[in-house]
């Protein structure tokens, strides 16, 4: 049981109820459950209230949740570097075939298409549109929405907030676009 | 000591969306095609769970660590911003293969180059910043 907890892919049924018990922590020591608010904070930190107001506030106050995203990353190290995952990712079929359609190869052994998200092909049509264009939509979309998955998907809908039923829409409009249309397009290039 | 706690509870946050898959790039993909129940059951389970929670807190006046009242916030009303935005988001959401938290979450995981999506980011944030009085924001 523990050996699968560290070193196996969690089903859905215990990794969901996993972060509801985060948004509570967070609730109970006095923060609130929200990621993408990470970004304006980094950005006011960094002087970006010299450009524009939206960055000029109390950010010294949310100094927090950049050692929150500290504690993140560490624990992305132990779950894939300290207790690596002995089995790769159970995709359905029909997902297997699209990417194997389109010349993805690694999704058997890792969570990410390394032949994409690399050092070397950061500078290449592709890389660039998937790490450095995808990322700017993620930084701009999730200021614009004012939330994220966890801000809004989670958050929001557990506060019953219709705000964040619009907004989780919009996340699934962009990702069908994304999903259905560009990348076999960007795959094509 | 709050520090400390708050490091914590992000350490598990990484460990538990890692686990769950929640920063595959190929989940994110697999979702957005509807091809698969695992992420809808993540994010199903985690709205449940944290809308109990949300009762509790509200019907039992909870107080915090620190004794200070629970208040949970409410975000702005409108559509526009929230429809145009998120949809934003969604475009580099199934782009990166990442949320927000994965984005930094990978970068521990193992996949360094997502230092470049993380400042992506933050550049998207910023450019938000300089133009946010002339996009449509309420209705």
């Amino acid at each position: 049981m523990m050996h699968a907890l560290l070193y196996e892919p969690w089903p859905w049924y215990i990794a969901g109820p996993a972060i509801g018990l985060i948004y509570f922590a967070l609730y109970f020591v006095g923060k609130r459950f929200g990621i993408s608010g990470t970004y304006r904070t980094a950005c006011s930190m960094l002087g970006a209230g010299k450009f524009t107001k939206y960055f000029d506030y109390k950010w010294k106050d949310d100094i927090w949740n950049l050692i929150f995203v500290l504690g993140m990353i560490i624990g992305g190290y132990l779950a894939g570097v300290v207790f690596p995952n002995e089995v790769g990712v159970d995709l359905s079929a029909s997902t297997i075939a699209s990417l194997e359609e389109m010349g993805f190869s690694s999704f058997n052994e890792t969570m990410i298409p390394v032949e994409i998200f690399n050092w070397d092909t950061l500078f290449s049509i592709k890389g660039f549109i998937f790490i450095v264009i995808g990322g700017m939509l993620v930084g701009f979309g999730t200021r614009y929405a004012d939330g994220c998955t966890s801000g809004h998907a989670i958050t929001g809908l557990a506060n019953l907030e219709f705000s964040s039923l619009v907004a989780v829409i919009g996340f699934f409009i962009g990702g069908m676009i994304t999903s259905f249309i560009l990348i076999p397009i960007i795959m094509n290039l | 000591m709050k520090n400390l706690r708050l490091l914590i509870i992000g350490v598990a946050f990484g460990f538990v969306l890692s686990k769950g898959e929640v920063i595959s790039w190929y989940r994110i993909y697999e979702m957005f095609r509807f091809e698969s129940f695992h992420m809808f059951g993540i994010i199903g389970m985690a709205v449940m769970t944290s809308l109990i929670f949300n009762q509790w807190i509200k019907r039992s006046k909870m107080k915090d660590i620190d004794g200070k009242p629970i208040h949970i916030p409410k975000f702005y009303d409108g559509i526009l911003q929230y429809l145009l935005g998120g949809t934003i988001f969604g475009l580099g959401w199934a782009l990166t293969g990442s949320c927000p938290g994965p984005l930094y979450i990978q970068i521990g995981y193992g996949s360094t180059v997502m230092v470049i999506a993380v400042l992506s980011a933050l550049f998207g944030s910023f450019l938000y910043g300089l133009v946010k009085d002339k996009l449509p924001h309420k209705n």
